[in-house]
């Protein structure tokens, strides 16, 4: 079979400057769309899956749904702390935290004074040196560790950024006291990065709290889960649910990024509907305008498949110009940071765009395939003309 | 007149097979623009169902803290105020997690009388308040879940633990499209009395105060004596207008809003790249008849203005079929979405966004074209083959 050069049919494209591009552009912006909604996606599940580390066990109160809503009394964190199967850290001190956790209503810091307030919702974590230890991936940045017994926090570094008061040195109001911000962490783009932290019993004190809402401890030996798993759940003095720290943030993410998925993904699709009706569109008139190009190569002796193989080749470059240019522009999103309530723990989230090869894969496929469904009928009209019919046309 | 109509249509139908493409591509634009705009003004439902008579006090640390039962007392002895109400928030789970409606334990005597746009008949809310474990549910919520007046509903407790089964005694109509018609309402005494058994120290404990202002001109006033009141106290209160206090639940979310509100500019601008491309090849293909034209003695003016007439008229009846069919697909996207968006039909004014966005494209199109047809030199046009 002989093949129509690739060079012939980019210069085709290249010709009809204008067109090409119009369609191109309609395309691009789909894809941008269809990236930045998959980047978005997988941004929210690696903030939440960074949260958790796969050898820490999470207990909270059976069937809460968040750790706001649980509590655990301290009989029962008492009890979960005499586990043997907890890991010890090097002076023999055991890696458990037990934890308050609230929510605090905050203003954000405003861009012009004149802006209206814009509250949202911040966590703030009760937790001990040994909390800090079951997390390797939360460092001090600025300041220091707070001093246990005070009225000392340390901020996430999104919080830092973005609530008033919340940065280093500055003080914040809330539980009925003064709290002051003496360090300010980074939490390697984890949830933890939007939360505050101070001292487990003071917090408790400020809050007026009879229990924790979380106990967090690190296994010796991670393989033990199910039976320590099991082991706690049916302890008769305890109404609590054990679950992998890993485990436990992808669920807090799963309703938020299925949101999202299915909003972006419904839309793209509708959106696609656009793009191929506008590759259709000038496929049918590249066809039409070359109808005595098309005879010609006919009577040279190219065979149909050839012709109809030319003319998708031109769609699917077109697609793909369209996939490059909306993927680069996506690409660029992944320097801006969101944030935004998670409905499942209401509070606030901050995340990023997140690229990676499944992603590229995924948009350069979607972009062909809007070329391809949009240059296939045309393709099919070019290849069935008849020799004499396409000379005479011309 | 009616000859430019009439050349008009029959020159946008001489290329039959683009024209159906162009337009199936505007009435799909057309149409998700209206269903996005409708979205956004779902979500700003809850804003635009506010009363400007009602205050709503929360703790001032965040919603999730409780508030003491005994502060409704001293409320209402505030000048201004002429009703107190107060309810939690349930948090319940029916059946699975998926099934998704707002629960509040309400004070069942006062809190209907605060919000008269929840319409109940009489003798259902005189069986209401009979019932300890009764509960009024809205119309849109009791016809998801086929419920019957005398149903046990069951809910497992997320934030109160354990298995609460209630009766359906009553189901309310909303006043007008507005209201939300997907609420769970059921008495807060039940609720309190369960807890005070469970853990004691949970009990007599609020999620929140509704107050009913005799002018809503006091709402500053008022809402700063409230939280003067129980300023240093173990729980100290914020107090806002009701519709300040929905707009601070919207601006969490904003992110999505915007998200939605750029991408419904997205596609205009998609179908815009579209439709120009179309009106770019057909006054390409027709360059020779447009010098013709100008041969006879038709001016290059009446010749751009043709090419705009086509690309608005094309533009038109995409949006007016696009607009057609937005209102069943929206009424399918309601009943799919089921109470999530309580509140979701097509406003007036999104039909008339949908128009002028059509309008708009049409024009935009056309621009360029029409610019360059009236330029065209007769002998150039002429000369050149299509």
């Amino acid at each position: 079979m002989k093949a129509i050069p690739f060079n012939y049919i980019a210069r085709n494209v290249y010709a009809r400057k204008v067109t090409t591009l119009l369609t191109a552009s309609g395309m691009a912006l789909v894809v941008f769309v269809f990236a930045s909604v998959l980047m978005m996606t997988e941004g929210i599940r690696q903030t939440l899956v960074a949260t958790g580390q796969p050898d820490n066990v999470m207990v909270i109160r059976r069937s809460a749904a968040s750790e706001v809503q649980s509590g655990v009394g301290r009989d029962q964190a008492s009890v979960i702390d005499s586990l043997p199967e907890i890991a010890t850290d090097g002076r023999g001190q055991k890696l458990l935290s037990k934890e308050p956790v609230a929510v605090i209503n905050l203003p954000k810091r405003k861009r012009n004074p004149t802006d209206a307030d814009k509250p949202s919702n911040i966590v703030v974590r009760g937790t001990t040196v040994q909390g800090l230890a079951l997390r390797p991936q939360v460092h001090i940045v600025e300041g220091r560790m707070f001093t246990p017994g005070t009225s000392e926090i340390i901020a996430g570094h999104s919080i830092a950024a973005a609530f008033p008061g919340a940065a280093l040195g500055e003080s914040l109001h809330f539980a009925q006291r003064q709290w002051t911000v003496v360090g300010i962490f980074n939490a390697g783009g984890s949830a933890f990065d939007s939360e505050v932290w101070g001292d487990a019993e003071q917090l408790m004190q400020g809050f007026r709290r009879f229990s924790f809402s979380s106990v967090i401890f690190r296994l010796a030996d991670p393989s033990q889960f199910d039976s320590v798993k099991s082991k706690l759940e049916s302890d008769p003095r305890l109404t609590i649910e054990a679950k992998r720290e890993k485990q436990f943030y992808a669920d807090q993410s799963e309703a938020l990024a299925k949101f999202i998925g299915y909003l972006g993904t419904t839309l793209s699709i509708i959106f696609s509907i656009g793009a191929i009706v506008g590759a259709m569109i000038t496929m049918y008139a590249s066809v039409a305008s070359r109808t005595g190009e098309i005879g010609t190569l006919r009577a040279l002796g190219f065979p149909r498949s050839s012709i109809l193989i030319a003319f998708l080749v031109e769609s699917l470059v077109l697609g793909l110009v369209g996939g490059v240019v909306g993927l680069a522009a996506a690409s660029a999103m992944q320097a801006v940071s969101l944030s935004t309530m998670n409905f499942q723990t209401f509070s606030e989230l901050t995340f990023r765009f997140h690229i990676n090869t499944a992603i590229v894969v995924e948009v350069l496929l979607f972009a062909l395939f809007m070329g391809f469904v949009g240059g296939f009928l045309p393709a099919f009209r070019a290849a069935r003309m008849k020799i004499v019919d396409a000379l005479r046309a011309a | 007149m009616f000859f430019i109509v009439k050349l008009l249509t029959r020159n946008a139908w001489r290329q039959k097979l683009r024209m159906v493409l162009t337009i199936v591509g505007l009435v799909v634009a057309i149409c998700a623009f209206g269903l996005l705009r409708t979205i956004v003004d779902a979500w700003y439902a809850g804003v635009d169902a506010t009363s400007s008579v009602r205050l709503v006090t929360r703790n001032s640390i965040s919603l999730v803290f409780p508030l003491p039962l005994n502060y409704a007392q001293r409320m209402r002895q505030i000048d201004g105020v002429t009703g107190v109400s107060w309810g939690n928030w349930f948090g319940g789970v029916y059946i699975t997690e998926r099934n998704f409606f707002p629960q509040f334990a309400v004070d069942g005597a006062t809190y209907f009388e605060l919000y008269p746009e929840y319409v109940v008949k009489p003798a259902e809310f005189r069986a209401f308040l009979a019932d300890r474990q009764g509960v009024v549910v809205g119309r849109k919520l009791a016809d998801q879940y086929g419920w019957k007046l005398g149903d046990q509903i069951p809910l497992r407790g997320t934030i109160f633990p354990g298995t609460w089964t209630f009766t359906l005694r009553a189901i309310y109509d909303g006043a007008d499209a507005k209201t939300d018609e997907s609420q769970f309402l059921f008495q807060w005494a039940y609720l309190n009395e369960t807890v005070k058994k469970r853990y004691g120290r949970r009990a007599d404990q609020v999620g929140f105060y509704i107050e009913r202002l005799a002018n809503p001109d006091d709402a500053a006033s008022v809402s700063r004596q409230l939280d003067t009141l129980f300023r240093n106290s173990l729980a100290e209160t914020l107090t806002e207008t009701e519709k300040a206090f929905q707009l601070g639940f919207i601006s969490m979310t904003e992110l999505i809003l915007v998200a939605i509100q750029a991408v419904s500019l997205v596609i205009i601008l998609i179908i815009m790249a579209v439709m120009a491309n179309t009106i770019a090849m057909t006054a390409r293909e027709r360059t020779s008849e447009y010098a013709t034209m100008k041969a006879i003695g038709f001016g290059p003016g009446f010749i751009g203005w043709m090419i705009v007439g086509e690309s608005l008229l094309i533009a038109l009846v995409g949006g007016a079929l696009g607009v057609a069919i937005t209102f069943p697909i929206a009424s399918a996207f309601a009943k799919a979405m089921g109470t999530l968006f309580p509140v979701f039909f097509v406003s007036r004014q999104t039909v008339l966004l949908q128009f002028a966005a059509a309008a708009l494209i049409g024009l935009v199109a056309a621009a360029f074209p029409a610019w360059n047809a009236g330029r065209v030199r007769i002998v150039e046009g002429l000369r050149r083959v299509a």
